[in-house]
């Protein structure tokens, strides 16, 4: 179950990505249509992240290519947002919620441009839409982990972009957090934008998406909920490995063989 | 005293230049070492500080004279290589960061102090003054190398400020920085440039040995103070420009006595002191703290006691209470708990009479409010995480001090106004 869509948000096509040597995403070729909320789900290891990461530019192509809104990032970064693994900053830096969320502002600031006012107002906006607004002077070693999202959340809602990336936003947050983060993506998707959420709960999978993309090393399944989250496909993902793709890939890693042909 | 006073009035124009050049070079590491140390790259400002010494000696055999600007020169590149040579080690071998580190720092150091010891047996007599370059002569900042070191510590203050949004950036969230099309590979080479830099304003006034204290010292005490990045900068400035100071007046009171270390001893016992002091992160406020809530806790136990004595002798709550009623019934620390009634007493919450101690009003109030809370938290135990009733006592005994008037509220509501608490034991409300 691979569907393809027309005028795509994201085009992805042919991708291998490995990390040292040993292969994480095999080949994956996939469409994902406008206006959705679309899970990304797959096991602990599946590569899930690794696929966002490699949309965004964080992490380097083995092969094949990936376009955005028809183009290459580079060209639509503004109207592009990525929210990181909340884990992956250390909460401890000496930066205050607005401090935060102001980032959001940065990519439309570009270099050596300081937050003029209308950005503190912007950023203090997107406080209020995640219900943070009263904290926006709290440093943020202060902040349970369902603020810390919020605040991520709140950041990315400043870039005021088209196309949303959220890697793991409901893992480690209290119930009223995701909540409130599945509203917004209701939100969002009304107003005609793209949100792409990695995800790993499958039962609320079902309730929150209306496209879902099933990972496990290799693209299991691309399409609507109700044609995608099905046992088989389900059974596929989750349930017994392929061994021998994973012997392959292992075999990559020690004898240190390129996972492409170069000329 | 009479020194101190000449030193301070700044009325000998060489004493003028050594305090300004000091203070100028040790506020400007702190500086670019407050991102060093957000980036948590200490270890790495170490390694640089010890790899630029090569670097001086080689500029000095190839240019056979003490001009500042070869020194910073050669500092700079044998700097610079050490950094891409540590960079090229972790990234293409199985040999972790740490490692790479410390295998470079020993090795470039090694070379530096070959090449010192080669230079000094060399009886040229340009050399006199090069071995302060391991520990630090700060008086000898004069003349062009006073203009030179200062220089790049302008500089560098210049360029954090520039940098400043960008740096703060890529400290915080590097991935971010790179989605949103900043040139982060780009931002990071100038970083770690002024670091370079940094350490290289400092290899004559404090010396390549101790240079990396300089770098990250400051910054790791402004830390304990102040949760603002702005405010951390300024105090790491302050606190290395303060450090400066004193290395300066060591230097123009003792002269044969090298600066490096006096300095970095100044910032450490500043870093010490705001490791124990500082508010909020501070040893001694945790301390404190600590103290409180025991004695918060002795109190509300000692009340709590008092309840159950009243219950226990049918309800009769005023009766007074001697030590030995106390300790039959709990056998509190007898100084703890002679404190403790005290205290209370003073508070309002117990009289004294020949008799022993009473309950007053407040007393039995908040006696009961503690019995109760420990009930609820006991029963909420029970019927929600399904523990068994004999295992919930130890649990509440903590629980019920830090349960806030709102989460009361909640618990009484979720658990419906319950009657009894799993041990068939009466909760108490307020009537």
């Amino acid at each position: 179950m691979i569907q393809h869509v027309d005028n795509p948000v994201v085009e992805i096509h042919d991708l291998t990505v490995t990390y040292n040597k040993k292969p994480v995403l095999w080949d994956i070729d996939l469409t994902l249509p406008a206006g959705s909320i679309i899970g990304v789900i797959g096991p602990n290891g599946a590569g899930k992240s690794t696929m966002i990461k490699s949309i965004m530019g964080l992490v380097p192509l083995n092969s094949g290519y990936v376009k955005v809104f028809d183009q290459d990032l580079q060209d639509v970064r503004s109207r592009v947002s990525y929210v990181p693994q909340k884990e992956s900053v250390d909460w401890d830096f000496p930066a205050s919620v607005m401090d935060v969320v102001l980032m959001g502002r940065y990519g439309k600031l570009g270099l050596f441009t300081r937050p003029r006012k209308a950005d503190k107002e912007v950023a203090l906006d997107c406080l209020r839409r995640v219900d943070m607004e009263a904290y926006a002077g709290r440093q943020i070693s202060q902040l349970s982990g369902g603020q810390q999202q919020r605040v991520f959340l709140a950041r990315a809602l400043a870039q005021e972009a088209d196309l949303y990336f959220m890697d793991e936003p409901f893992a480690g947050v209290d119930a009223a957090t995701e909540k409130a983060i599945i509203n917004l993506m209701k939100t969002m998707s009304e107003q005609g934008k793209t949100v792409v959420v990695v995800h790993h709960d499958l039962q609320s999978a079902v309730e929150y998406f209306d496209w879902v993309v099933l990972l496990n090393l290799r693209l299991i399944a691309n399409g609507p909920v109700p044609e995608v989250m099905t046992g088989q496909l389900l059974q596929e993902t989750y349930g017994g490995k392929l061994t021998l793709l994973a012997e392959v890939g292992e075999l990559l890693t020690k004898k240190e063989f390129p996972s492409r042909e170069k000329e | 005293m009479e020194h101190l006073w000449e030193f301070l009035s700044l009325s000998d124009p060489n004493i003028r230049y050594v305090v300004l050049g000091s203070v100028l070079l040790a506020a400007s590491s702190a500086i670019v070492g407050t991102f060093t140390l957000l980036k948590k790259k200490a270890l790495v400002g170490d390694a640089v500080a010890h790899s630029v010494l090569p670097g001086v000696c080689l500029a000095f055999i190839l240019s056979g004279v003490k001009n500042p600007i070869y020194l910073v020169i050669g500092a700079f590149v044998t700097g610079w290589i050490s950094l891409v040579l540590i960079d090229f080690i972790t990234k293409r071998s199985k040999i972790k960061e740490d490692t790479a580190i410390g295998l470079i720092l020993s090795v470039f150091f090694g070379i530096g102090i070959l090449m010192l010891t080669v230079i000094q047996k060399s009886g040229n007599a340009a050399q006199s003054g090069l071995d302060h370059f391991l520990f630090g002569q700060a008086a000898s900042l004069v003349g062009q190398d006073l203009v030179v070191f200062s220089g790049i510590a302008l500089i560098l203050m210049v360029a954090v400020m520039i940098f400043f949004k960008e740096f703060a950036l890529i400290a915080f969230d590097t991935n971010f920085a790179q989605t949103i099309g900043f040139p982060v590979r780009a931002l990071e080479l100038v970083l770690t440039t002024l670091t370079v830099l940094a350490v290289v304003t400092g290899i004559q006034a404090i010396g390549v040995v101790l240079m990396a204290a300089m770098l990250i010292t400051p910054a790791a005490a402004a830390r304990f103070w102040t949760d603002k990045l702005k405010v951390m900068i300024v105090l790491a400035a302050g606190l290395g420009a303060f450090s400066g100071l004193v290395g300066a007046y060591i230097s123009y009171v003792a002269p044969s006595m090298p600066t490096g270390p006096w300095i970095v001893m100044v910032i450490s016992i500043i870093a010490l002191l705001s490791f124990f002091l500082a508010p909020q992160k501070g040893i001694l406020f945790r301390m404190f703290t600590q103290r409180k809530f025991q004695t918060q806790m002795l109190e509300e136990n000692i009340l709590k006691l008092f309840y159950h004595l009243g219950e226990q002798s049918d309800h009769q709550y005023y009766q007074a209470r001697n030590i030995e009623d106390i300790t039959k019934k709990r056998p509190f620390n007898l100084a703890k708990l002679r404190k403790g009634l005290k205290n209370l007493n003073q508070q309002g919450f117990l009289d004294y009479s020949e008799y022993g101690w009473t309950f007053t009003n407040a007393g039995k109030n908040k006696g009961q409010r503690i019995t109760k809370l420990h009930r609820l938290w006991e029963l909420y135990l029970t019927e929600y995480l399904r523990i068994a009733p004999d295992h919930v006592h130890e649990d509440a005994e903590t629980i019920e001090h830090i349960i806030t008037p709102e989460l009361e509220q909640r618990l009484e509501e979720q658990l419906q106004y319950p009657r009894l608490d799993p041990h068939q034991s009466k909760i108490p409300y307020q009537d």
